[in-house]
């Protein structure tokens, strides 16, 4: 039984947290929050240029090859940080969609420079408000041309492609395309969220050039596969911003008096903490089992991603909501940090097509695991 | 990752998986597995013999508290062997429900505390099930302030008179020996006031009444001590050292990792497999489905801690206060899941009765006992305390009575008047 990373993965862990506390603050997520740009580009290069963006992409295409746990590692740490860049996007989705459904034209066309940080890649699935996966896509590819409306996309505003799930000729359910956001026929208009550290964007295609990844059957297989992983990692990431709001908390209960003593030391706050801490340890548990599952590529994948999924998002939302009650007053400042962390809790929580496809996910297989102990 | 065993793991797993496919009692088997909250039903073989011959087949093979020296009537295994143990002998676990104060609380108090000539004449019959020991701790008046007892122990002789009451004392009505946690001095302030020792059970005016509980059984009593004699030689660790030797005994009681507190989902969602509303299934209704995965992940999450612990004692680390997690979720998920399956069975759900009930009254047994989950070896509230103390750093709460003589504590009473 090991359920836990090796030696060289806690190093990795080290190494990206001490780069990040210094390159990754909390002023330069404000810089963001504040600024016109959605993403911190140079945090972006630097990532790239220290082999993380790449750790799960194999060498012949640029990447380390080290494997999906580094990943997690890594997610685990930007997630602490919050930092301001489209790595769910770009590295969980977009390379691993090109990784599992692409052709080894597309995979030595792209990988490398997704491994680099020299090109941005999204998914662009949503179409308004709606089921995450709809049965029936409104876009359409006809005759290698994508029509109809994306939004919101996630990183839609800075992405330079993307993989998008539209309707065929042949079935309008979810097949997979490569599209050229920087080609004729994209139109983009950047959308205000409630976390302004991260880009959004709906983007209208008309006629714009589109081509095949997976279609049909192999593109519903390739779109399960891939969200389920983007679902282990998105929880690592969440899983960081839950721990770190939980420090947070602690940290601001130990220093701040009231009623002639700290007010970590009443009950109602202590026993508010303490919840937050079972919110975050059953989290981090099902975010290993998550992890083990996609790096041994088990059947049990759909399981723990869903389980990893559920209790990261609530883990994220528990603590950060929770920090900002231990903070008080200060806490709703603008000035103060914990909105950063309970804004971003609250998107990444909505990402993904939020808890509802992955309550389905996790009962579906569940029942279908007990039907087939019984026959 | 992994959850392989590692070689020497799984050589010693073969070992204890043979010896346990040769002798486990299997006609109890499905009676063990079906057992909820309700009486259990050994095919009408009296449960405690059942249990009392499990445990004596264990101890012929040196098998009945394997983690403890094979000096004490163990078999010197290491905890990670314990682990895999418990996990082999599954179900067969439960039949020792009898022995779990003496063989995880009293057991190790005894081989701190007791000197050598104790511990060889008591940890074998303790282990083997011949002699079974109850905990004496909890009182009327004192329960998570486990400190503010009054039970008093005054010098007479040689040896000790105690008077007063303990309650809550499971397995009190069929123990030989019980561990006793008693005032030995009133005037000094309350957690140095206290002694150890250990009690034989059929003592002249030691009175045991089992104590009916809120959910109609009887698992707990409560115990009256009047002038009751102890030799000085049962007294476990110093005069005034009682809390001392108090704290040992409940850091045993946490160390149980690895047996796996049930939250009751899994029974919970094999019932809701044959559960039908509108002649749709169950599952069609999306606030169940939200309810069932939220606690679905809460007992993956509880589960995989459970991994992760085992992980970092395989690796030679001591399991801690982070080990009080798992009775502090699984008993108020085990109280909501009870709550919600009886609102899903519709107006039947308020019919006991195995007979007649759904799934043999398992939710209205569990929803019945649930309360005492949360409440039994630590309330929620200390758990939480423990936590955000000892895990999280916070400081301590403010205790008024924390350095004043026990004999001057205000009381509700003394209180009023001032």
């Amino acid at each position: 039984m090991n359920l836990d990373f090796s030696p060289e993965q806690q190093r990795l862990r080290e190494a990206a947290r001490r780069f990040l506390a210094e390159r990754c603050t909390p002023l330069a997520v404000r810089k963001v929050l504040e600024g016109d740009d959605r993403l911190d580009r140079g945090l972006w290069r630097e990532l790239a240029e220290l082999g993380y963006l790449g750790v799960a992409i194999p060498e012949e295409f640029g990447g380390s090859g080290a494997g999906y746990l580094e990943l997690c590692v890594i997610a685990e740490e930007l997630g602490r940080v919050l930092a301001p860049v489209p790595v769910s996007s770009s590295t969980y989705l977009a390379t691993e969609f090109l990784k599992i459904g692409g052709s080894p034209a597309q995979q030595a066309a792209y990988l490398p420079k997704l491994a680099s940080g020299a090109v941005i890649g999204t998914f662009a699935l949503a179409e308004g408000a709606g089921e995450f996966v709809a049965r029936s896509l409104r876009a359409t590819v006809d005759g290698g041309r994508l029509t109809g409306t994306k939004t919101p996309v996630p990183d839609g505003d800075t992405a330079d492609f993307a993989i998008v799930a539209a309707g065929s000729a042949n079935s309008p359910g979810p097949s997979l395309y490569l599209v050229d956001l920087r080609g004729a026929g994209v139109e983009r208009r950047p959308l205000a969220t409630i976390d302004p550290t991260r880009g959004y964007a709906e983007l209208t295609f008309r006629a714009a050039p589109a081509e095949p990844l997976a279609l049909g059957e192999d593109g519903e297989r390739v779109l399960a596969r891939v969200l389920d992983g983007a679902a282990v990692l998105m929880a690592f990431e969440q899983l960081g911003g839950a721990d770190r709001a939980l420090e947070s908390a602690c940290e601001y209960a130990k220093e701040r008096w009231a009623f002639g003593r700290p007010i970590g030391s009443h009950q109602a706050i202590k026993h508010m903490l303490a919840d937050m801490y079972v919110s975050a340890t059953l989290a981090r548990s099902n975010c290993y089992y998550g992890a083990w599952a996609l790096s041994t590529g088990a059947e049990a994948l759909a399981e723990a991603a869903a389980c990893a999924r559920i209790s990261a998002t609530q883990a994220f939302q528990h603590c950060a909501r929770n920090n900002i009650q231990a903070h008080g007053g200060s806490g709703f400042t603008w000035a103060v940090d914990c909105h950063l962390y309970y804004r971003r809790s609250n998107l990444l929580a909505l990402s993904l097509g939020g808890l509802a496809p992955w309550e389905d996910r996790l009962i579906d297989t569940l029942r279908r695991r007990r039907a087939a102990t019984e026959h | 990752m992994d959850f392989d065993d590692s070689p020497a793991e799984a050589e010693f797993r073969t070992v204890a998986r043979r010896w346990l496919d040769a002798n486990a009692p299997k006609e109890f088997e499905a009676a063990l597995r079906q057992a909820g909250f309700g009486e259990l039903n050994l095919n009408g073989i009296d449960v405690l013999t059942a249990s009392k011959r499990w445990q004596r087949c264990k101890a012929d093979a040196g098998w009945a508290c394997p983690h403890w020296p094979r000096e004490y009537g163990g078999r010197g295994l290491t905890p990670i062997q314990q682990v895999i143990w418990q996990q082999e002998e599954g179900v067969y676990g439960r039949l020792a429900t009898p022995f779990i104060v003496g063989h995880g609380m009293c057991g190790p108090t005894l081989m701190k505390h007791a000197p050598e000539d104790d511990r060889r004449r008591y940890l074998p019959p303790l282990a083997s099930g011949e002699e079974i020991w109850c905990q004496l701790f909890s009182e009327p008046g004192a329960g998570s302030d486990l400190a503010g007892i009054s039970t008093r122990a005054s010098a007479d002789g040689d040896g000790w008179l105690v008077n007063g009451q303990k309650v809550w004392t499971s397995f009190a009505h069929l123990s030989d020996f019980g561990l006793l946690l008693a005032r030995t001095d009133p005037s000094v302030p309350k957690h140095r006031g206290l002694t150890m020792f250990y009690v034989d059970m059929h003592s002249p005016g030691v009175e045991v009444r089992p104590i009916k509980q809120a959910n109609g059984q009887s698992g707990f009593n409560e115990v009256f001590f009047s002038d009751v004699r102890i030799p000085g030689r049962q007294r476990l660790g110093g005069v005034g050292e009682g809390w001392h030797v108090a704290l040992t005994t409940l850091m045993n009681e946490r160390l149980a990792i690895g047996s796996g507190m049930t939250t009751g989902f899994e029974a919970m969602f094999n019932w809701c497999c044959s559960l039908a509303r509108s002649g749709a299934p169950i599952f069609d209704d999306r606030a169940v489905r939200t309810r069932l995965a939220t606690w679905a992940a809460r007992s993956s999450g509880l589960k995989y801690t459970a991994s992760r612990a085992i992980t970092a004692l395989s690796r030679g680390a001591t399991p801690g206060p982070e080990n009080s997690i798992g009775k502090l979720v699984a008993g108020s998920t085990m109280q909501e899941i009870a709550e919600f399956a009886l609102g899903l069975a519709g107006p039947i759900g308020v019919v006991s009765d195995p007979q007649d009930a759904l799934d043999n009254g398992r939710f209205q047994a569990m929803l019945l006992r649930a309360p005492a989950t949360r409440l039994e070896g630590g309330t929620d509230e200390i758990l939480r305390n423990i936590i955000g103390e000892r895990v999280l750093g916070l400081p301590p709460d403010i205790r008024p009575d924390k350095d004043i003589p026990f004999n001057r504590i205000p009381s509700r009473g003394t209180a009023a008047g001032t």
